[in-house]
């Protein structure tokens, strides 16, 4: 071979090596044998974290690797053959989209539950009180999309409520929604309490009762691709404790079991 | 110039070449593969395609306009006038080039926004920026100006400026000679520039996501439709992407299409060789 | 009208006083670098002098003399410039550049057309009014430029070497056309040939290191230069001194004899040259001659043809021998030789 074509082949192998190696790290953990990767919804960032070091405490020697993302995100990932053990999802459309695909390995579990919330700036300047006064003229309002999971818990609501809201904007993400609510430019927005919780101090809090006709449900599950499935189990029981179920309540999370 | 003629490049550097054409090619032809054409007109006519894809080209259209208003006279500055920190100006002017769109979309709401260094002012002169399509057009003509700029101050640089001398010493008003002499010879530049734009906007997404919101037929553009449809309906996005990407082609064959012998494209090439006797007419 | 300049760039060491009569056309010669085009440029209004003042028929192009402070700019001077380069405008035809000053300066589009196509019959350029100047060649292009600036009607026409970026069979033509439109027009020219400072112009202004060095009538200054600069453009050999009652005492303490054509004379130092034809000088390998002569102690530097003869370059002087002579002599670049030049063939004049 001449030096050249050498060249090229090293240079060929290194462009084709280097993405694999960059991701050969999640790799090695999902299917090792001390190690558990958890792809998590975003919203359960705070508590998974928490739980996270719990599970790592109650089981030394094994180590586990959290990801946050949208559940259809994480879902697609996993649908991509991303190596995992746990999925929790934020609602129980994408965990059904996962079990028609038969990457689930036995039946998820409802470990917590999460209600939409109107959060306001500071101050509340708009004079938000209740689910009705979001459709009053003149307020900004910002919600989820209906194609995700806070959107269509909203669009629930309205439905059940006769309401028609008109927001000013329709964010891909329940994160979004609550960035627009600080940064100010909206006068409220749909998020669930959780998020409300999570962002106190930057936003206000206004319950309304409707919200419990559209309870969102997290089910979890052990992928069927899974190298780990005893941990795997292990971590789903730990939510479903009193231990786990203390954390997420602390976190504004409902019940898991009702 | 013919077959025979000698290119001195190394055989290997056709193999990374290829690889560099791959890199680019093969994830359009992968999502190129997965539409699901039995599926695909009803699922880019739909209402809120139709909508998107008209917002997109209607934002993007005011904000090529805004950039060839602004970006003319920039790019002029830049290349003609001498005052101290130019060279500042010039780089902070192309950084939306490098910065990530997120990142300019959080600049713009600090500006425009309601709590921004401009939004109470606006708000009290009854105008509300956040959440409507003037956000997206600020938004895109933010992403896109500097490449009209780039490519303007480029042509003006490459000539221009002893025709301008010539044409003041013949009597013209700089006014004129702006007119007359100064964009006539930049126009090639100034046409690719301003279809750059056009493309830079229409592919905006994340200033208009972090600035305008998504809203459909106000703020929600392709891109941000397309995102969305992704969450429920991949089917859809792969679609949607496609036409994107047509539009796309579109655009850049038209900006790097070959000069068609026409005196305006030939124009800023013969600022060097106009002296030459003989030179290259045709 | 009349044309007085008088202006100083310290940037670029450049302090010039320049008179322009009616009618006249004035030659500005002198090496690379010596100002020629900052003096256009500063005439033309692009760029501005740090002090000094300009009239043109009456009108203050600019006055930066103490507590002044007028500049017109270059659209209001009338001076139009003609460079090296043509510098047509590429989008517009030859018929539409012409007419770009006669429009600029207020004519309708009917009167310049007809003006435009006035000056490039004048040019000879009559049949070219739709090309586009990539279609000229460059003579064409030259010289519709020409019928351009002057359709411009300029009060002063600023010519930059306008012949030099022709191939030889367009600068005769070029140059016989400006010497027919210069005639009563006036205008600077800068140029390095000395044809077109005989042909066109009244007067040459040899211009050094941004100082003018000697300014004269076109045929004075050729046949009796002051400067190194314009016995080169005359061809001819020049060493600067002093007058003496016995000649010319050089610097390094050298005299040389010759004819002084200063019968008005009366002893004391006086700056003077000493000037002779490259022809009046001989070459030999050793110093045994008679006098009265004129003795240089010289090495060669270059051997270059001259017409039939060889051009010998040694210490800053040329001599002009036989090809013949050369060959016999073993000339070559390197080798010390000694000039020679009858008293007789050296004029001595005051600088």
């Amino acid at each position: 071979m001449k030096k050249g074509q050498k060249l090229a082949a090293l240079l060929l192998a290194f462009l084709v090596a280097a993405p694999l190696a960059a991701c050969g790290g999640g790799q090695a953990t999902g299917n090792g044998g001390g190690t558990l990767t958890v792809l998590a919804a975003a919203s359960l960032k705070a508590s998974f974290t928490e739980l996270a070091k719990t599970f790592e405490t109650q089981h030394p020697g094994t180590t586990v690797t959290l990801s946050f993302a949208g559940s259809a995100d994480l879902a697609g990932q996993i649908n991509q053959g991303a190596p995992a053990d746990v999925f929790a999802s934020a609602d129980t459309r994408n965990m059904e989209k996962l079990q028609e695909a038969g990457l689930v390995d036995g039946e998820p579990q409802v470990f917590a539950t999460n209600t939409l919330a109107i959060a306001v700036p500071p101050g509340n300047t708009a004079g938000i009180r209740s689910f009705a006064d979001l459709s009053k003229p003149g307020i900004r309002l910002v919600q989820c999309a209906k194609q995700v999971p806070c959107g269509a818990a909203a669009a629930a609501i309205e439905q059940k409520t006769g309401t028609d809201l008109a927001p000013v904007s329709e964010e891909n993400s329940v994160t979004d929604v609550l960035g627009k609510v600080i940064s100010g430019e909206a006068d409220a927005g749909l998020v669930y309490i959780t998020d409300v919780r999570s962002a106190a101090g930057q936003v206000e809090g206004v319950p309304f009762p409707e919200a419990a006709s559209a309870v969102n449900s997290y089910p979890a599950a052990v992928l069927s691709n899974s190298r780990n499935s005893a941990d795997a189990r292990a971590f789903l029981n730990l939510l479903t404790s009193p231990e786990g179920q203390q954390v997420l309540a602390a976190a504004g999370f409902g019940s898991g079991r009702n | 110039m013919n077959r025979q003629a000698y290119s001195g490049v190394p055989r290997w550097i056709y193999a990374l070449a290829v690889l560099a054409a791959l890199v680019v090619v093969l994830p359009l032809f992968a999502m190129v593969a997965r539409v699901n054409w039995a599926s695909f007109l009803p699922l880019v006519t739909s209402e809120s395609a139709l909508s998107a894809l008209g917002l997109s080209l209607r934002t993007s259209v005011a904000s090529t306009v805004l950039c060839i208003v602004l970006g003319v006279p920039l790019a002029l500055v830049l290349a003609r006038g001498r005052f101290p920190l130019q060279g500042l100006l010039r780089s902070l002017v192309l950084l939306p080039l490098v910065l990530p769109p997120v990142v300019g979309g959080i600049a713009l709401l600090y500006t425009f926004g309601r709590q921004g260094l401009l939004g109470r002012t606006l708000e009290f002169l009854g105008l509300q920026i956040a959440f409507s399509t003037t956000a997206v057009v600020l938004a895109q003509t933010f992403v896109a100006l500097p490449f009209l700029v780039v490519s303007l101050e480029g042509a003006l640089r490459t000539g221009g400026e002893r025709y301008e001398a010539v044409a003041a010493t013949l009597g013209a008003s700089p006014g004129r000679v702006f007119r007359r002499v100064t964009l006539p010879l930049v126009l090639p530049g100034l046409a690719s520039g301003a279809v750059l734009s056009f493309a830079r906007s229409l592919g905006e997404f994340g200033a208009t996501l972090t600035f305008a919101g998504s809203l459909q037929g106000v703020t929600r553009t392709l891109p941000l439709e397309i995102y969305l449809q992704r969450e429920t309906d991949p089917d859809a996005a792969v679609a949607l992407s496609l036409v994107l990407v047509a539009v796309a082609v579109a655009v850049v064959a038209l900006a790097y299409r070959r000069p068609s012998g026409g005196a305006l494209q030939t124009s800023t090439q013969r600022t060097t060789t106009a002296a030459a006797p003989g030179g290259n007419v045709a | 009208m009349t044309f007085t300049f008088e202006a100083a760039v310290a940037e670029r060491g450049f302090d010039v006083t320049l008179t322009v009569g009616p009618g006249e056309t004035v030659a500005v010669m002198g090496p690379n670098g010596a100002g020629k085009s900052t003096l256009l440029s500063v005439i033309a209004g692009l760029l501005r002098p740090d002090s000094g003042r300009a009239e043109l028929s009456g009108k203050a192009l600019f006055d930066f003399s103490p507590g002044r402070s007028t500049w017109t700019p270059p659209h209001q001077r009338g001076t139009a410039l003609l460079a090296q380069e043509p510098l047509l405008f590429p989008h517009l035809n030859a018929l539409e550049n012409v007419a770009f000053g006669p429009r600029s300066t207020g004519a309708t589009m009917q009167q310049a057309k007809s003006e435009a196509a006035r000056w490039l019959a004048e040019v000879e350029a009559q049949d070219l009014h739709e090309r586009r100047p990539a279609e000229l060649s460059g003579g064409q292009a030259q010289r519709v430029a020409v019928a351009r600036a002057l359709a411009a009607d300029p009060a002063l026409l600023l010519l930059d070497e306008p012949m030099a970026a022709l191939d030889i069979h367009s600068a005769p033509l070029l140059r016989r056309l400006l010497k027919r439109v210069l005639t009563d027009r006036p205008a600077i020219i800068i140029t390095h040939d000395v044809l077109d400072a005989l042909m066109l112009a009244d007067r040459v202004v040899i211009l050094e290191k941004g100082r003018i060095s000697e300014e004269g009538p076109t045929r004075e200054v050729l046949e009796r230069p002051r400067s190194k600069f314009a016995a080169g453009l005359a061809g001819l050999n020049l060493i600067p001194g002093n007058l003496t009652a016995r000649g010319l005492e050089t610097a390094d303490g050298q005299t040389i004899s010759g004819h002084v054509e200063d019968p008005s004379y009366a002893g004391g130092d006086l700056a003077a040259v000493a000037v002779f034809p490259p022809s009046a000088v001989s070459v030999f390998l050793d110093n045994a001659h008679g006098s009265p002569r004129n003795y240089f102690e010289v090495t060669i530097t270059d051997l270059e043809p001259h017409g039939d003869l060889i051009r010998v370059r040694a210490g800053g002087l040329a001599a002009d021998i036989t090809p013949a002579a050369s060959a016999d002599l073993g000339l070559v670049p390197g080798l010390p030789v000694h000039f020679v030049v009858k008293a007789m063939a050296v004029a001595i004049y005051r600088a």
